[in-house]
């Protein structure tokens, strides 16, 4: 497999408080990875430190063949890795439109512009000059995650796209999965619903107390087991 | 409180002070002694010069109170100091009460007035509220300098004091604010070190947090804001008793507080000694270097943009941080006992 | 009483231009510049010292202030200013409040304290006949005049540029507006850039209106600060809204008393603070 993204003994800290405590994690083109654990577990936290919004040491984490590590976010995106933040943060004082545009700063080329995302996701269209925030939490969801593509990254990072959201709500935003991983994407998700987490992606990792608790293919376990990596037990 | 966990767990002690602290109590006490002793062997000139320094020195002290501990950072504290001036005048010239004891009592008025000047300046909090603290202060002193009782804009004299003779009232304005000054350091120190102290810091270092733990935010920035006006009313009735002229324009200046500020940032915010050290570089940079007028007060300007940008502690802090000095201690250490 | 209103509002064109910048200035990073003023003052010096020195056309020498203008902007916020922004509003109070000492005395000693101005000649009377009762100044007109045309190019930047989305992206959340590739502090510098540009027209024009001195500086910095609060935060056409209500009240103020002008402004301001603190018409954020 082609080592796409990779972090060997990551170590995280807010302050004095250690979050990480040695992560080894590794991800291949064109596979989505699933990331589970409970709330405090360390997945946020994991992610940030890939985009750069919290420091990591320099060579432990590896992008492309390089040590991405504490490089500013703005570059981390330039290179091809995007986040969909936890809690959507989108912009309120941006439309609709003008929060996907601001995602396309970077200009890289690639499949995703705005026609493709209003597509996708036909309702965006409709609201794109209303701000982006008065749309509903799932209709926000997708404006996130078209905030992302549209910065046409090789990984699509995606923490907790079901936060907040009804089942119903959050089968939608995962239907339209295929279409994103379909174009050679490379996907993790951080995710809550672990039914969900198990059934999209190929490989999952469970992250315990900022530890990783259980890694492998997702198929491969029983609910039991998954119980008790989760929890720590 | 702050004894309860060495209560349950006998290898922690809580330690307070230390060896330096307790020295430097000692030392100010005889200096405090030596201080009052000043009127049979100082010269005039003295009396005057420390009767000023007090009244900076106080000044200081109370917005450091407000701005480091309360977390709120005014530009307008010169309304209060104006208002006690203005006050222990007008109790003095008007109500034949002796201007030495009116001190205290324009200190009063201005904590009074203070109450309902909070309900304005609370509506605005962060840079805006000190704007707006400045704009209140504005019109205390544009109201001032339309009443022709006090002089309007010219001001007037302290009429009250005429008849006592040179040498004892300079003596005993002295001595006024020898004793403003150590009531001042006595109050702001076992304020902080009190439980509603560390109620203050809680809630400097995180409002809602503090707001969460049951800490009646509201309620302690208005004391606060109260306490600091007191002082600052004290500052600005003792200082007219001194200078025995009052005009809106000094009263209200807003240099009162950009001095206070200088002092406060360049001696370390937040600490209780950063005004006293704060407050002795000025007086020392004013004694040589305010020949040179207006060069000086830009370098003050200049020391100021420099320390806050690179020395963000102050001075003192910087020294407190590098050495571990420390006069006034209001923090607690979990120390074991055989350290 | 026509005079008065009429009076008034041209008053509040000025006003509008001195609070535009601060507007600015606190909507993208949430800094007080108590130097607003001060720098205002500086940048009509700067014009008098470039006739003196030149012997120039005051127009001419007035617009090669305003590049000079922006790039002395992006430089202080670049170099000084960004190492002040954060939670705490006190390390940038303190600096811009030593940058307004450091200005008034400067300007002190290069100038002295004899109010100076920016001599155009006629102009400055100049008026212009509305009806058979009414002389408007030709000078507030123009002031007036490019108030509104700031205001409006001010909002549509904002609205219809990217630079715009970047400066409402940065204010919302600047993590997040890293995230997507923006040098945060590259943007408060342009910001501030043209902040001061803004300033600059305020400074230039004042002194063309009337004689400034080194410290006049305080006082313009007050009434930018309640144009901007009784006109709402987060909307230009609110500031200049708030302004104008100010010269309004200032002119009505003066009309019954001359010694209460300022005073009753100031009086107005507060009763907004106390009854509408979100001011008259805020921009309500999602």
């Amino acid at each position: 497999m082609t080592r796409l993204l990779a972090t060997r003994g990551l170590q995280a800290f807010y302050g004095d408080a250690q979050a990480l405590f040695g992560i080894d994690f590794e991800l291949a083109k064109g596979e989505l990875v699933a990331i589970i654990g409970s709330n405090g577990a360390g997945k946020s936290t994991f992610l940030k430190c890939l985009t750069g919004l919290v420091r990591a040491p320099r060579t432990a984490i590896e992008f492309k063949g390089e040590a991405i590590g504490g490089i500013p976010a703005g570059e981390i995106v330039r290179r091809g890795l995007a986040l969909v933040p936890e809690g959507r943060r989108l912009f309120p004082s941006l439309s609709v439109e003008e929060n996907l545009l601001m995602g396309g700063l970077t200009q890289r080329p690639g499949p995703w512009n705005l026609q493709r995302l209003y597509a996708l996701f036909p309702i965006l269209a409709e609201k794109r000059q209303l701000p982006a925030t008065s749309l509903s939490g799932g209709q926000q969801q997708m404006v996130a995650l078209g905030r992302a593509l549209m910065s046409n990254p090789e990984v699509l990072l995606c923490d907790e796209l079901s936060l907040g959201l009804a089942p119903i709500v959050i089968r939608e935003i995962y239907a339209a999965m295929p279409a994103i991983t379909g174009e050679g994407m490379t996907v993790v998700i951080v995710e809550q619903d672990v039914t969900m987490a198990q059934r999209v992606s190929q490989r999952i990792y469970c992250l315990q107390e900022g530890r990783v608790s259980l890694q492998g293919r997702s198929d491969a376990f029983t609910r039991e087991q998954i119980s008790q990596a989760y929890f720590g037990l | 409180m702050g004894n309860d966990i060495a209560m349950t767990n006998p290898a922690f002690d809580v330690a307070r002070g230390n060896r330096a602290s307790h020295t430097a109590l000692a030392i100010g006490a005889a200096l405090v002694l030596l201080a009052a002793s000043l009127p049979w062997w100082g010269e005039s000139s003295w009396m005057r010069e420390f009767v000023e320094i007090a009244c900076y020195f106080i000044f200081a002290m109370m917005w450091n109170l407000l701005a480091g501990y309360g977390g709120m950072v005014s530009i307008g504290q010169q309304a209060f100091f104006g208002f006690g001036g203005y006050v222990m005048l007008m109790l003095g010239n008007f109500a034949g009460v002796n201007p030495f004891v009116a001190i205290p009592l324009g200190a009063f008025a201005a904590a009074l007035v203070a109450v309902p000047v909070s309900f304005v300046a609370f509506r605005l909090s962060g840079g805006y509220f000190a704007i707006g603290t400045w704009v209140i202060a504005e019109v205390f002193r544009l109201s001032f300098a339309n009443v022709s009782a006090v002089g309007g804009g010219s001001g007037t004299t302290l009429t009250a004091l005429r008849g006592i003779e040179k040498a004892t009232r300079e003596s005993v304005t002295y001595w006024m604010a020898l004793a403003c000054v150590v009531a001042a350091i006595a109050l702001v120190y076992l304020f902080l070190r009190s439980k509603r102290g560390l109620a203050l810091l809680a809630i400097r270092d995180n409002e809602v947090a503090a707001e969460s733990q049951g800490v009646p935010v509201q309620r302690m920035k208005l004391a606060v804001y109260v306490v600091a006006a007191f002082g600052a009313g004290l500052a600005g009735a003792l200082y007219f008793v001194g200078n025995l002229r009052i005009s809106p324009d000094a009263a209200f200046s807003v240099n009162w507080s950009a001095f206070a500020i200088f002092m406060v940032v360049i001696g370390g915010i937040g600490r209780i000694e950063g005004p006293l050290v704060g407050a002795l570089i000025f007086w020392a940079l004013n004694k040589f270097l305010s020949d040179y007028g207006t060069w000086y007060l830009l370098g003050l300007g200049l020391l100021a943009i420099v320390v806050t940008l690179f020395f963000k502690q102050g001075l003192w802090g910087y020294a407190q941080q590098r050495w571990g000095w420390s006069l006034f201690p209001t923090q607690r250490k979990l120390v074991r006992p055989d350290a | 009483m026509i005079e008065t209103l009429v009076q008034g509002l041209l008053l509040g064109g000025l006003y509008t231009l001195f609070a535009l910048g601060q507007s600015l200035m606190f909507g993208v990073m949430r800094l007080t510049n108590t130097a607003q003023g001060d720098f205002i003052i500086l940048a009509a010096f700067a014009a008098i010292g470039g006739i003196a020195l030149t012997g120039g056309a005051p127009g001419l020498v007035a617009l090669a202030v305003l590049p000079l203008a922006f790039g002395f902007g992006y430089a202080l916020q670049r170099y000084v200013l960004n190492g002040t922004l954060g939670k705490d509003p006190l390390p940038s109070l303190v600096v811009t409040f030593g940058l307004s000492i450091v200005i008034q005395n400067l300007l002190l000693e290069v100038f002295s304290a004899d109010p100076r101005a920016i001599e155009i000649g006629g102009l400055a009377t100049q008026g212009v006949e509305v009806g058979d009762a009414l002389s408007l100044g030709v000078l507030p007109l123009v002031v007036l005049a490019v108030a509104v045309a700031a205001t409006a190019a001010l909002q549509w930047l904002f609205a219809h540029t990217a630079l715009g989305r970047s400066f409402r992206a940065v204010s919302d959340d600047r993590e997040i507006a890293e995230l997507m590739g923006l040098d945060a502090r590259k943007v408060y510098a342009l910001a501030t850039a043209i902040a001061f540009v803004l300033i600059a027209i305020a400074g230039v024009l004042q002194g063309m209106r009337t004689t400034v001195s080194p410290s006049d500086g305080p006082l313009l910095l007050l009434f930018a600060f309640e144009a901007v609060i009784i006109g709402g935060m987060g909307s230009f056409w609110g500031t200049l809204a708030g302004a104008m209500i100010l010269g309004l009240t200032q002119q009505i103020g003066f009309r019954l008393d001359p010694g209460w002008g300022i005073w009753f402004g100031h009086i107005v301001f507060l009763a907004v603070l106390v009854l509408r603190p979100q001011g008259l018409f805020p921009k309500t954020k999602g």
